[in-house]
């Protein structure tokens, strides 16, 4: 069986809530093991990041020395804990100032760290160490018919592409197509969500969040998939929003996790599918399986 | 070894020196290309020039550690592109053998080193002498047990 | 030391090279040092010992101090060996009686500390001190040479070398693997800055190689074997069938309005598929030689076997189709080859922000010189794929050029070809056109004038690269068009551009098949894939194997101008080396100590060239010396030591490898 380290981060115990449900429900299916980084915190993204990259590095750095001491991958679902994670790595690795300062913080923490933990995402983990045979094995309920808009965000592939192509990720589109979906192109994959502009500069982004989610719709895709949780926060919420100014955009908006979920067979509910604010009822109704 | 820290220093002031056999028409030229691009690598080898990495003897590498080289790096083209058709596939023969002669000597791997460096690849040949230098720098000076002097004659004879 | 040199007399010469060795080495420290060696007579250091004072210095040396031996430390062997050989010979000793110590490139160029590097350099003093002391007189062998060239590509390089040679009458093959000679430039509309037609400049010479009494014309081959060195080279080529015999065929052209196939279907290979051919055809109208090719992959009589052969028909008696045709191996001897297989263009799909493959009216630059060509697929109408015609277009310079994810270097040509397509565009079509630049590079003659001919013309400059090409519209007049996006540095102003159609123009690269045409041909590539000159200013046109040059751009990118150049460059040293009629072969040979040979027959099967054969009668080995390339392999490896190598004698090496060692 294989096992990682999980790491949750914020998003996954709020906004994001049913992207972990759907996870831990993918991952249980594939027998895979998740155990839980015990007492991690806050990866360092957003605000920390903008204002002092040394406190954003101290941050993460903590939670990789804790994982070090497992000696387990670690597994980094939200976009931005995995950059930020990778990027800490990175700076611990290549500018021995950023180190020399970080180890003060370790050992006043009891921690050492010798930077050999590795950050992992979802994608990474079902394409490279379970594989798609695997995947397509478990499958229940093939979500034939299905369109998808993949839709990855900036953050997985930009600036470190570790598996997968900085221009062009093609991981989910894999996985997708392995349960059965039909991808829709869509070059917009990588393109900005608007990010926290819908906080500061609502005009930017709505309008970005208004592009994403019409050319989705004019490439016939029926629900866009998402991997992170701003980015799917983003296109839900603000969705009916964005449609009042510029014309209507009405499209579900789920994450990856929950269309495996559902091709394994497992219930919109189990996979958080009524937490979305659009919902997907309409499009996902004849993939969900019957009540027993 | 009892004291470390002695050791350390003395690893540290330590330059190996690495006798290197270059063939003419890729590992040389190689060399030549690192001085015209000005790319900068330790100063520890010093180049014998042959037509092909073929020519190198074993006896030439003998020779060479009984007269106190810390390492003996080899430079050929890449299979297949040898100037004379498959002298390199020789050398790689000849290398495995001799390798084996230099672990019953107590001549660690990392002192003898064959490399496929291109007319074109004056880098690789950079980072290749560099890491070569570092790791034989970490092993300290070769110390044969028996004295390898009359090595090569024994080997001949 | 040597007993045979009991009377030693070396003289030693360690060059300053203006301040490339002496900046780096002490090069006075090493002098001395060598001075005090035994067997050293004089040492001295000069600032430039390639110059004819140096020179003077080592051949007055000899005479007035009798001296033997002579030990030079400067730059690489490879760049003045020869020199100092020569100097050497003046004073009047044998010029094997010499080594060289690479001082420069091995030593004060690639390193920084001058202590170090001035012990590293008295190290290989040292070692060169000890070797010559051991070197005997040698003598170079003369080889006659073969008097034919072979030229491998029939582009404007290729067609140019060849009609230089044959024109100084020396007969030339000319071998191209395509049905016809041209190679890029016959694809070309017009070419800058004069805009003359290429096929208008282009044509007569293709037709003049097929006339010319000197040439060979082989196309549709390709070069499967070389044997031999310079002035005696034995190359195979296989001439694949065209199922058209050359011999008989008149240029009609009948058979292929015979064709069953009443109307073109098969993507075209000259017009870069945008146009459709028949099974049998021939690539463009002036096409030479002017003979159809039928292709075996479309054909239907290859297919089914069931057609109703129509060509044949059409042929009439003259039976010029052969659908029996086999590849023909042709065996030939030359003394000198000239390679110009030229260049293939990036794949723009390597970028995919710029949708080429994905949009249909994104192209790639020599799409569109066959759209605007009047023997083209649209006969020179700018019509898109979808249709329509363009009203605004933009250029995106540097596809797959100066860019770190894709090639690092400039493809030179890709600047002035953009604006000639923005002339040629906007006058075709009147439509809008933006040329997307990083800078504009337009250094040659009359070129930088092109450039400001084009701003007069009204073709917008927009200086920065371009971000992605999207179907995607933020407003109303973006619908239905591509959207490029880029930032314009001058103004630091994001501009998203509308167009209709999108030109890439895409960069200059080394064939795919590059490394196996080097291997072929045992020359060297640069990391790039560029075939890799001697000399990157002196000798550009030569390669490190002697006797085989390189010419256009298979050896970086290059314009007409300057293929051509090169191609006749490389045309004279070809010349060069026929006419002096004979090759000094470097004595550097192996032979067999007879009385010690064993007869082991170790060393006979690892002489690739087959030099070692065995003596039935005395029971042991032999090497022919005109088989012997030097190499030294059999001698590495026989183990009674009965081989030996002039120039690279086991003692030789030992005193070497002991004198780098040798504790000061």
């Amino acid at each position: 069986m294989k096992r990682y380290l999980y790491y949750p981060g914020c998003s996954l115990r709020g906004t994001g809530k049913a992207y972990e449900e759907s996870l831990l429900a993918v991952f249980k299916a594939l027998d895979v093991e998740l155990e839980e980084l015990e007492d991690w915190n806050c990866c360092g993204a957003t605000a920390y990041m903008a204002i002092d990259e040394m406190n954003a590095f101290a941050l993460a750095g903590r939670n990789l020395a804790l994982a070090e001491k497992k000696k387990l991958d670690l597994l980094a679902p939200c976009s931005a804990c995995y950059l930020v994670l990778n990027k800490a790595q990175r700076y611990i690795k290549e500018y021995p100032k950023v180190a020399k300062l970080l180890d003060h913080g370790f050992k006043a923490a009891g921690l050492t760290y010798t930077g050999t933990t590795k950050v992992r995402h979802p994608l990474d983990i079902l394409i490279n160490d379970i594989g798609l045979d695997e995947i397509k094995a478990r499958v229940k309920r093939p979500l034939a018919g299905l369109k998808v808009a993949p839709y990855y965000g900036c953050q997985i592939v930009r600036p470190y592409a570790t598996f997968d192509l900085t221009y062009y990720p093609v991981s989910m589109d894999k996985l997708l197509r392995a349960v059965g979906a039909e991808i829709v192109d869509y070059p917009l994959k990588t393109r900005c969500c608007g990010g926290s502009q819908k906080g500061t500069l609502p005009e930017v982004g709505l309008s970005l969040i208004h592009i994403l989610l019409k050319e989705a719709g004019r490439r016939g895709a029926q629900v866009v998939s998402t991997i992170c949780p701003l980015c799917q926060f983003n296109l839900d919420a603000f969705q009916d929003e964005a449609g009042k100014k510029y014309g209507e955009v009405s499209r579900p908006v789920v994450y990856f996790t929950q269309l495996l979920g559902l091709a394994f067979g497992f219930s919109a509910k189990e996979l958080g599918l009524e937490r979305n604010i659009v919902s997907a009822k309409r499009v996902l109704v004849k993939f969900e399986p019957v009540a027993a | 070894m009892s004291n470390p820290e002695s050791l350390v220093a003395i690893q540290n002031s330590f330059e190996p020196k690495i006798v290197a056999f270059f063939c003419n028409w890729c590992t040389y030229l190689a060399a030549d290309l690192a001085g015209t691009s000005r790319i900068k690598y330790a100063p520890n080898i010093r180049v014998i020039r042959t037509m092909c990495s073929g020519r190198v003897d074993p006896q030439f590498v003998l020779e060479a550690f009984a007269r106190g080289a810390d390492g003996v790096l080899i430079g050929g083209c890449h299979p297949g592109d040898c100037h004379y058709q498959e002298g390199n596939y020789k050398t790689l023969r000849r290398v495995r053998m001799l390798r084996r002669v230099l672990r019953e000597m107590g001549i660690e791997d990392e002192r003898f080193r064959l490399e496929w460096i291109s007319a074109s690849e004056a880098e690789r040949l950079k980072v290749a002498v560099n890491d070569m230098v570092e790791k034989i720098r970490a092993l300290g000076p070769l110390r044969l047990e028996i004295k390898a002097e009359h090595f090569p004659e024994e080997v001949a004879a | 030391m040597d007993a045979r040199n009991g009377d030693l007399r070396i003289g030693v010469y360690v060059c300053h090279c203006g301040t490339n060795i002496a900046a780096t080495v002490d090069v006075k420290a090493v002098a001395e040092y060598a001075a005090a060696l035994p067997g050293v007579v004089v040492s001295r250091e000069y600032k430039y010992m390639c110059s004819d004072p140096g020179q003077e210095l080592i051949r007055q040396d000899i005479v007035e101090l009798k001296l033997n031996r002579i030990v030079v430390a400067s730059c690489s062997p490879l760049l003045h060996e020869e020199t100092f050989r020569g100097a050497v010979a003046k004073g009047g000793l044998n010029p094997f009686c010499f080594q060289m110590v690479n001082i420069r490139e091995h030593d004060s160029w690639v390193h920084q500390d001058r202590q170090r590097a001035t012990e590293k350099a008295i190290a290989l003093v040292r070692a060169a001190i000890r070797r010559v002391a051991l070197h005997k007189p040698l003598e170079k062998k003369r080889v006659p040479i073969h008097p034919d060239v072979l030229i491998v590509g029939g582009g404007i390089a290729g067609i140019h070398a060849a009609l230089t040679l044959a024109n100084a009458g020396k007969h030339v093959y000319l071998v191209e693997r395509e049905p016809t000679i041209g190679g890029n430039m016959a694809k070309f509309d017009k070419t800058f800055p004069t805009l003359d037609c290429a096929a208008c400049i282009l044509t007569p010479k293709m037709t003049a190689v097929k006339k010319h009494p000197n040439i060979t014309l082989w196309t549709l081959s390709e070069v499967t074997e070389v044997q031999g060195y310079v002035g005696n080279f034995e190359i195979a080529v296989t001439r694949k069938p065209r199922y058209i015999n050359e011999d008989l065929c008149v240029g009609c052209l009948e058979c292929i309005e015979a064709c069953v196939y009443k109307q073109a279907k098969v993507p075209d290979e000259f017009n870069l598929g945008l146009g459709k051919r028949r099974p049998i055809y021939i690539s463009f109208p002036q096409a030479v030689p002017q003979i159809p090719v039928i292709d075996p992959e479309t054909c239907i009589d290859f297919k089914t076997g069931r057609c109703k052969k129509t060509c044949i028909e059409a042929c009439g008696d003259r039976h010029a189709v052969d659908l029996k045709q086999q590849p023909k191996q042709e065996t030939i001897k030359v003394g000198a080859i000239i390679l110009a297989t030229g260049y293939q263009t990036f794949d723009a799909r390597k970028v995919p922000d710029y949708g080429y493959g994905v949009y249909p009216n994104v192209y790639t630059a020599p799409e569109v010189e066959r759209l605007i060509n009047a023997s083209g697929p649209t006969g020179g109408e700018v019509i898109l794929r979808d249709g329509r015609k363009p009203q605004s277009i933009g250029i995106i310079h540097c596809v797959g050029s100066r860019d770190e994810n894709t090639n690092k270097w400039c493809s030179r040509v890709c600047c002035m070809y953009s604006l000639k397509l923005a002339h040629l565009l906007k006058e075709r079509t009147g439509a809008e056109v933006y040329n997307f630049y990083i800078d504009m590079r337009a250094a040659g003659k009359a070129y930088e004038e092109f450039y400001h001919k084009l701003l007069e013309e009204g073709v917008h400059m927009i200086r920065g690269r371009v971000a992605e090409v999207t179907d995607w519209a933020v407003t109303p007049e973006e619908e239905g068009k591509l959207v490029m996006r880029a930032e314009d540095t001058l103004i630091s102003f994001v501009r998203r551009v509308p167009v209709d159609m999108v030109v890439l123009s895409v960069g200059l690269v080394p064939h795919e098949d590059a490394k196996d045409v080097r291997r072929l041909f045992n020359i060297s590539c640069s990391s790039e894939g560029w075939f890799l000159e001697r000399h990157p200013k002196l000798a550009p046109v030569n390669t490190f194997t002697d006797g085989i040059f390189i010419a256009g751009a298979c050896q970086a990118p290059k314009d007409i101008p300057d293929a051509v150049g090169q191609a006749g460059s490389a045309a004279a040293e070809a010349m060069v080396l026929i006419d002096t009629g004979y090759v000094e072969m470097e004595p550097n040979t192996a032979y067999i100590l007879e009385e010690e040979c064993s007869g082991c027959k170790t060393c006979i099967p690892l002489c690739p060239y087959s030099a070692i054969t065995f003596l039935a009668d005395k029971k042991i080995a032999h090497i022919n010396e005109v088989l012997c390339k030097g190499c030294g392999t059999c001698v590495a490896a026989c183990p009674s030591g009965s081989i030996k190598q002039n120039l690279f004698e086991d003692e030789e090496i030992f005193e070497e490898i002991r004198g780098v060692l040798a504790n000061a």
